[in-house]
């Protein structure tokens, strides 16, 4: 029996070209965000989309399955060395290759314009649906598979993950070479070079910021980088207010001349 | 709606992670947009299933799951010895075969 006229219900083409567009944002967002946190974020959005196309196309497993691993531990996992290595690590924009970022995109759409022209080309006739394959159940369906026609590349899996895990492992764990300098030696070391012997001085402006983004000025009104954490410095998080103090001081002192004038002009 | 249609995204997914690792410099966004080729591969593999009427696709993509998931301990683990030695998470910087 062909089947020529197959097409899907509207709910699932209101799905998909909704979703579908949530998709292709997501995947802009990734390449186009200069912070790596957000990238994954936008990734983990799109991920959870492909979830759910997972789920409209029968393959309820798989969709389960990208829910828990690639949203739940991949990007996880992706945030966490996010966390651990890009503290300073917002993207550079200089071109470091002239004329590379143009090249790179127009290589990229020739790319794929050919992949949509081959699949428009190609002769989709067949559709049977998966109503015949899920009829034990998709879970079921997959186990039959899996331990039957495919158990041995199921198994070389097996191996698989282990040597990533013992690869990892190898590749993160470091010796320690030398002794961690104890706390007396450090303050010796300090008072050595006479480089601040005492603590360094703490963020927070007159008592009225205790932020630890919020620089302590100095004598003159200008903020002090040293007051504030170096992973915030790095970041670029520190928060200036030493215009805005001098702004409540003038408005204050508005306010303090209009109420001074206030009584006069009630006099007059 | 034909179901063709899940191609075509997943075509255009594949392309925009393809850009993404032509243009980023920074290491982790070029591992995340790989991995949005490979999810992209995956929604091919499912598509397909449904057209075809087995699960054989979904097999492949399952074990592109597991592979994806390997590939990725290991990506970060070397991104993350590659940041201890360099101090910096860009691809220029890391031009020398060695750590």
């Amino acid at each position: 029996m062909t089947l020529a006229a197959y097409s899907t219900s509207t709910g699932e083409a209101f799905q998909f070209w909704v979703l579908g567009t949530v998709a292709v944002l997501g995947a802009l967002g990734t390449i186009l965000m200069r912070r790596a946190v957000h990238s994954a974020l936008c990734l983990a959005g799109t991920m959870i989309v492909l979830a759910v196309f997972y789920l409209a196309n029968g393959a309820y497993f798989l969709g389960i399955v990208q829910i828990i691993v690639y949203t739940g531990a991949i990007m996880m996992l992706f945030l966490f060395v996010v966390m651990l290595v890009g503290v300073t690590a917002a993207d550079s924009l200089k071109e470091t290759i002239k004329g590379q970022r143009w090249l790179a995109a127009l290589c990229g759409v020739g790319f794929g314009v050919l992949l949509l022209a081959g699949i428009a080309n190609a002769s989709l006739k067949q559709f049977d649906g998966l109503s015949d394959a899920n009829a034990q159940g998709n879970v079921q369906g997959l186990a039959a598979l899996i331990f039957t026609k495919y158990v041995f590349a199921f198994e070389i899996t097996g191996a698989l993950l282990i040597t990533a895990a013992v690869g990892a492992m190898v590749l993160t764990h470091r010796e320690r070479t030398e002794r961690p300098r104890t706390q007396r030696e450090l303050s010796e070391q300090r008072v050595r070079e006479g480089k601040h012997v005492p603590p360094l001085p703490a963020p927070g402006v007159y008592a009225r910021h205790n932020a630890v983004d919020v620089a302590g000025l100095l004598p003159d009104g200008t903020p002090s980088e040293l007051t504030v954490n170096k992973t915030l410095r790095a970041r670029g998080q520190i928060r200036d207010v030493s215009s805005k103090a001098l702004n409540d001081l003038k408005a204050l002192e508005q306010r303090s001349a209009e109420r001074l004038d206030r009584p006069e002009e009630a006099s007059k | 709606m034909n179901p063709v249609n899940y191609l075509y995204l997943a075509a255009l997914l594949f392309t925009i992670g393809a850009i993404g690792v032509l243009i980023r410099r920074n290491a982790i966004i070029v591992f995340m947009c790989i991995e949005l080729m490979l999810n992209a591969c995956n929604l091919t593999f499912v598509a397909f299933s449904r057209m075809h009427g087995n699960l054989d696709g979904q097999i492949i993509a399952f074990f592109t799951m597991v592979v994806a998931a390997a590939e990725v301990v290991v990506g970060l683990a070397i991104i993350v010895s590659l940041f201890r030695t360099r101090h910096s998470a860009s691809v220029d910087d890391a031009s020398l075969m060695k750590l």
